[in-house]
C-alpha cells in the first residue's frame, strides 16, 4: 500500500468577471486529473513549469484547498471525506515547507515563539524546561545556532530562514513533508546546503517527501522517483535514473534539454 | 539524551520590528519634539493641576472679571473672574481624555470588527461591511448626540463614583463607539492581504484554531497602519469634542474643555483677545503635536523603509 495516494484529483477555479449587466464565468482547470502515489520513506520529485498547477496540488494535499474531484488517501485513510475537526487532528502528520522563507515566517515571532508553538501542537503537556530542550534539539537538527533563539526572522539570511521553516515543519513530528520549491528562492550556493539537509532529514527521521520544483537538476539530485506535470496533468512518472536517461514524453525531453549542459556534466 | 541549553549570556537578543520602528522614530526630530510636547501637556494637565497653588477652576470672583495676565493670574481671568490658567489645565484633562479614551474604544471595536470581517470573507464580510457603509451614511454629529443620551441615562448610577467626570464619560464612549468605522476598514484590508501569506498557511497546517491564527498571527501584523491612524484620530476626536461643546451638546457647565474655553473666548473677541488666543494656542499646538507624531509614526512603521 502506498503511503500517500492521489486518485484523479481535480481542482477547478471559477473566475467571475464582468460588470453590472453582463458577467462571464470562466473556469481555470489548475489541476486536472492527477493520480500519484508515494511509497513510505521515499522522495517523489514533482517537476513542471511555473503555472502548471504544482503549488495548487501541494495545497490540495495539505488540505488548505478542497479538491473539486478525486480522493487523497494517506496511510489508507481518505482525507477528502473528513470533516474540518477531523482534518485538524490529522494535520500534524503532514507539514509543508514553503517556497519563500521571507513570507512563510511570521515577522513578529521569534524563533522561540515559532518553534515552541509548533511543538506544542503535538505535545501540549510539555513544561517550560522540556519545551526548551525540544526547541534546541530542533535547531541543532536543522543546523541553526541555538544562541539565535530569541531573534526575529528579518535578522536572518534566506538560507537560515528556510532552516527555521524546516524546523517548524518538523516540530509536530510529521510523517509526510511537502516541500514546495524549497530552494528556488535561495542563492545557488545555499541551495545545495538546504537540499543536503532535507535529504539527510528524510533518511534519518524516516520521512516521506513530496519535493516540488521547476528545476529538473534539483529534483534529480534529491528524488527517488520523478513525476512530470504539464498543464494540470501528470505526463510521465518513473524512477529518477531511468526517467532522466530515457524520457518518454515530449515535454520531459524539452525539460531535459533545457537543463544547462554545464550542470549536467557535473 | 540531555541537550545542553544555552545560558542567558549566550543568547543573542533579537530586535523586533517594533524596536526597529522605535529606532527610526527616534531619529525624527519633529516627531520626538511632538512626543515630548504631548508628554509635557499630559504632565501639566494631570499632575500640575493637582498642586495646591493652582486655583479652583470653577471659583468665581465677580470683582476680578477680565483681569489681564498678571502675577496673581498668570493668564488672567475670564468673564466670571475664574482663573484662566487653571481652567485651561482642567479643560485640557477633558480634551486629552476624550482623545485617548475615545480612540481606545474605537481601536478596540475597529480592529476586532475589521479583523473578523476580513478573515471571514465572503458573505459575512459583505454583510459586515454594508453595516459599516450604512453607519458612514448617517451624520456623525446626530448619532453621537443620540447615543450620548441613550448611554447617559442608564449609566448615570454606575458612573457616580467618577465625580465630575460622570456626565462626560458617556460622551467619550459615544465618540469612540462611532469613530471605529475607518479603523475597521483599514484593518479589514490589511487582514485580507496578510491572510494570503504563507505563514498563515503554515499556521493553518499546524491545526491552530481560527481565533489563534487571527489574533496571534494576522492581527499583530496589521497594527502598524492602525496605530498611525489612531494617532491621527486623537486630535480629530479632540477637535470633534470642541465642536460639540461649541454647539452646546458636549461638556456641560461649569466643567470646561479647550473647546468650551475657545467658545467663551470668542464671545469677547473684540475686547479681551487673550481669552481666545491662550486656550487656542494650547489647543492648536497639541493638535499639531499629535499630527506630527502621527506622521513620524507612519514613516517609522513604513514597510518599505524597514529592513529588506
Amino acid at each position: 500500500m502506498p503511503f500517500l495516494e492521489l486518485n484523479d484529483i481535480k481542482k477547478h477555479f471559477s473566475t467571475k468577471s464582468g460588470g453590472l449587466f453582463s458577467s462571464s464565468n470562466e473556469i481555470v482547470k489548475a489541476v486536472n486529473g492527477v493520480s500519484l502515489s508515494i511509497e513510505e520513506g521515499k522522495i517523489l520529485g514533482l517537476v513542471g513549469e511555473s503555472g502548471c498547477g504544482k503549488s495548487t496540488l501541494s495545497r490540495l494535499i495539505m488540505q488548505l484547498l478542497e479538491p473539486t474531484h478525486g480522493s487523497i488517501v494517506l496511510e489508507g485513510q481518505n482525507l477528502t471525506n473528513l470533516n474540518s475537526s477531523e482534518v485538524r487532528s490529522r494535520r500534524l502528520d503532514f507539514q509543508m515547507i514553503f517556497q519563500d522563507p521571507y513570507a512563510s515566517l511570521n515577522p513578529r515571532m521569534t524563533v522561540w515563539s515559532t518553534l515552541s508553538e509548533a511543538i506544542l501542537t503535538r505535545k501540549p503537556q510539555l513544561n517550560k524546561e522540556e519545551l526548551k530542550q525540544n526547541v534546541v534539539k530542533l535547531m541543532e537538527m536543522v543546523g541553526l545556532d541555538k544562541q539565535y533563539v530569541r531573534k526575529y526572522p528579518h535578522e536572518f539570511s534566506g538560507g537560515q530562514r528556510q532552516r527555521i521553516a524546516i524546523a517548524r515543519a518538523l516540530a509536530p513530528e510529521p510523517k509526510l513533508i511537502i516541500a514546495d520549491e524549497p530552494v528556488s528562492a535561495l542563492d545557488v550556493s545555499i541551495q545545495s546546503q538546504i537540499l543536503n539537509l532535507l535529504k539527510d532529514l528524510v533518511n534519518n527521521l524516516g520521512l516521506t517527501m513530496l519535493f516540488i520544483s521547476h528545476d529538473l537538476s534539483v529534483v534529480r539530485y534529491i528524488a527517488d522517483r520523478i513525476a512530470v506535470m504539464y498543464y494540470g496533468k501528470i505526463v510521465e512518472t518513473g524512477e529518477a535514473e531511468s526517467l532522466m536517461e530515457n524520457p518518454q514524453h515530449q515535454y520531459t525531453k524539452e525539460l531535459l534539454e533545457s537543463v544547462p549542459k554545464v550542470l549536467s556534466l557535473v | 539524551m540531555r541537550i545542553s541549553l544555552p545560558t542567558e549570556s549566550e543568547l543573542e537578543k533579537g530586535s523586533s520590528l517594533g524596536r526597529d520602528a522605535w529606532a527610526r522614530l527616534r531619529k525624527n526630530k519633529l516627531a520626538m519634539l511632538s512626543m515630548c510636547f504631548i508628554g509635557l501637556m499630559l504632565i501639566i494637565c494631570f499632575i500640575v493641576a493637582q498642586l495646591p497653588f493652582i486655583d479652583d477652576p470653577n471659583e468665581q470672583n465677580l470683582e476680578n472679571r477680565f483681569a489681564p495676565p498678571s502675577g496673581d493670574h498668570i493668564m488672567g481671568t475670564d468673564q466670571l473672574g475664574r482663573d484662566l490658567f487653571s481652567r485651561i489645565l482642567f479643560g485640557g484633562q477633558i480634551s486629552m481624555l476624550v482623545g485617548f479614551i475615545a480612540t481606545g474604544v474605537a481601536l478596540l471595536i475597529g480592529i476586532t470588527y475589521g479583523a473578523i470581517s476580513g478573515y471571514a470573507g465572503g458573505r459575512t464580510d459583505a454583510i459586515m461591511m454594508r453595516v459599516v457603509d450604512t453607519l458612514y451614511a448617517i451624520p456623525f454629529l446626530v448619532l453621537v448626540i443620540v447615543l450620548k443620551v441613550v448611554i447617559a441615562g442608564p449609566m448615570e448610577e454606575q458612573l457616580k463614583w467618577m465625580g465630575r467626570f460622570a456626565n462626560i464619560v458617556p460622551l467619550f464612549f459615544a465618540i469612540g463607539a462611532l469613530g471605529w468605522l475607518t479603523l475597521a476598514r483599514i484593518t479589514r484590508t490589511q487582514v485580507m492581504a496578510i491572510k494570503e501569506q504563507e505563514f498563515v498557511e503554515a499556521a493553518t497546517s499546524l491545526g491552530l484554531s481560527k481565533m489563534r491564527i487571527l489574533f496571534r498571527h494576522i492581527v499583530p501584523n496589521t497594527l502598524g497602519p492602525a496605530i498611525v491612524y489612531a494617532t491621527l484620530t486623537i486630535p480629530s476626536f479632540i477637535l470633534f469634542e470642541a465642536s460639540l461643546s461649541y454647539l452646546g451638546v458636549g461638556i456641560e457647565a461649569p466643567n470646561s474643555s479647550w473647546g468650551i474655553l475657545i467658545k467663551e473666548g470668542a464671545d469677547f473677541l473684540e475686547t479681551q483677545l487673550y481669552l481666545l488666543i491662550i486656550p487656542g494656542l494650547f489647543f492648536s499646538l497639541t493638535l499639531f503635536a499629535f499630527n506630527f507624531l502621527g506622521d513620524g509614526l507612519r514613516d517609522a512603521l513604513d514597510v518599505r523603509a524597514s529592513k529588506d
